[in-house]
């Protein structure tokens, strides 16, 4: 079983990207009801070895990776990728160069 | 395939909409930008209980596949985790961030044409070039890392279907037995249809049938399983420097289809365990 740290940490990554994701009102979505549900419901158990709340909880720590990702690599894709082609002196910009310029016009 | 055609017919009625706002190319040409995306065109989603499964409404539109199917799917968090997905677009659909939705579509349409038998070939035909098995000789640091790191995952695979693997450094790769491959067409036998497309989408991504077992079987997580799987440009990484447009965007990227497709395979194979759950309140 893969090492996940503790669910608390996982519901409230969960909940933080849930909230970037539909704004102040994530309360009312369906996200948040069944997450919540679902950690409640697996809170306690009877069984000694509880394999349903480890699944769970591998679960919503795939998820929350599957979140987590995806905002970044819209980040990224919006910073980099999205904008289509750059112009020289962006280009040079991006690794910290600057094009030459020269007072008198090209020559 | 209805994107693209979408596509044409917007470029075709209004050329010069699709170029305004666009840079010009140093020869005066148009200069690459990306294609226009789809506005937003809806307010509210929502989920409702069909015959077949659970239903994404977009407005009292109910969502369709690329082929015009109705889009119904087994599991009501999947369908909650789609309806996130198409909830979450801001302005303008972006479908390369919805990779649950794009599963769904995958395993409704199933584009390929492919039953179970070959969609199974396909998936165990992988471990003969898995990643974990090739091995580098130099330079030496990068071997031992992947001796290291490497070794754990294949024994835990050879431990868990009590088959044979092992790696090589060869360019033909290691000699995998083939009652190796007949355990892993028998186990993945065990799973369905809808399964066994996102177990081979995870395959595909990570390039390792070890290391999406792994993910299956819930030993190791999706970071670590993405940190294995790229374990060489880490190194190079390490080694050169980290340059984000291009290697935190590959990371993001592969992190979010493999978290999509493990999630996608354990949310379509768990009915039993669901059933079990709710005997217990």
């Amino acid at each position: 079983m893969a090492a996940l740290g503790s669910p608390l940490r996982t519901l409230r990554g969960l909940l933080r990207e849930l909230r970037h994701v539909s704004g102040s009102a994530y309360r009312d979505t369906a996200a948040y009801r069944h997450v919540l549900a679902a950690f409640r419901a697996h809170r306690v158990t009877s069984e000694k070895l509880c394999r349903a709340q480890q699944e769970l909880h591998f679960q919503a720590a795939t998820y929350l990776c599957l979140l987590r990702s995806v905002r970044q690599h819209q980040a990224l894709h919006r910073e980099y990728h999205g904008r289509g082609e750059r112009s020289p002196e962006e280009v040079a910009g991006l690794v910290g160069f600057r094009l030459p310029r020269q007072p008198g016009g090209k020559g | 395939m209805w994107r693209g055609r979408r596509l044409v017919q917007a470029l075709g009625r209004s050329p010069a909409l699709a170029a305004r706002g666009r840079p010009l190319g140093p020869g005066g040409g148009r200069a690459y930008a990306p294609p226009a995306e789809r506005k937003r065109f809806y307010q509210n989603v929502s989920i409702s209980q069909g015959e077949g499964g659970f239903e994404i409404n977009l407005d009292h539109r109910k969502l369709k596949t690329p082929q015009a199917k109705l889009f119904t799917v087994p599991s009501e968090a999947l369908a909650i985790a789609v309806a996130t997905e198409w909830d979450s677009q801001k302005d303008t659909i972006k479908f390369y961030t919805m990779h649950l939705t794009t599963l769904c579509n995958t395993a409704l349409d199933n584009p390929t044409q492919r039953n179970k038998v070959q969609l199974i070939r396909a998936a165990v035909k992988f471990l003969e070039t898995d990643t974990l098995c090739y091995r580098v000789e130099e330079p030496a640091a990068l071997a031992e890392l992947q001796k290291k790191e490497w070794d754990p995952i294949v024994t835990w695979a050879e431990k868990r279907y009590n088959v044979a693997i092992g790696s090589s450094t060869s360019i033909m790769g290691p000699n995998i037995p083939a009652s190796t491959r007949d355990t892993f067409i028998s186990h993945l036998a065990s799973y369905n249809m809808w399964a066994l497309q996102g177990i081979e989408y995870v395959i595909t991504q990570l390039k390792s049938l070890i290391l999406s077992m792994g993910l299956i079987d819930r030993h190791i997580t999706v970071e670590k399983a993405v940190l294995l799987s790229r374990l060489e440009e880490e190194y190079q990484i390490q080694r050169w420097g980290n340059v984000e447009w291009a290697h935190d965007y590959d990371l993001c990227e592969l992190r979010a289809r493999a978290a999509a497709g493990t999630l996608f395979v354990h949310l379509c194979s768990e009915s039993s365990t669901v059933k079990h759950k709710l005997l217990q309140d």
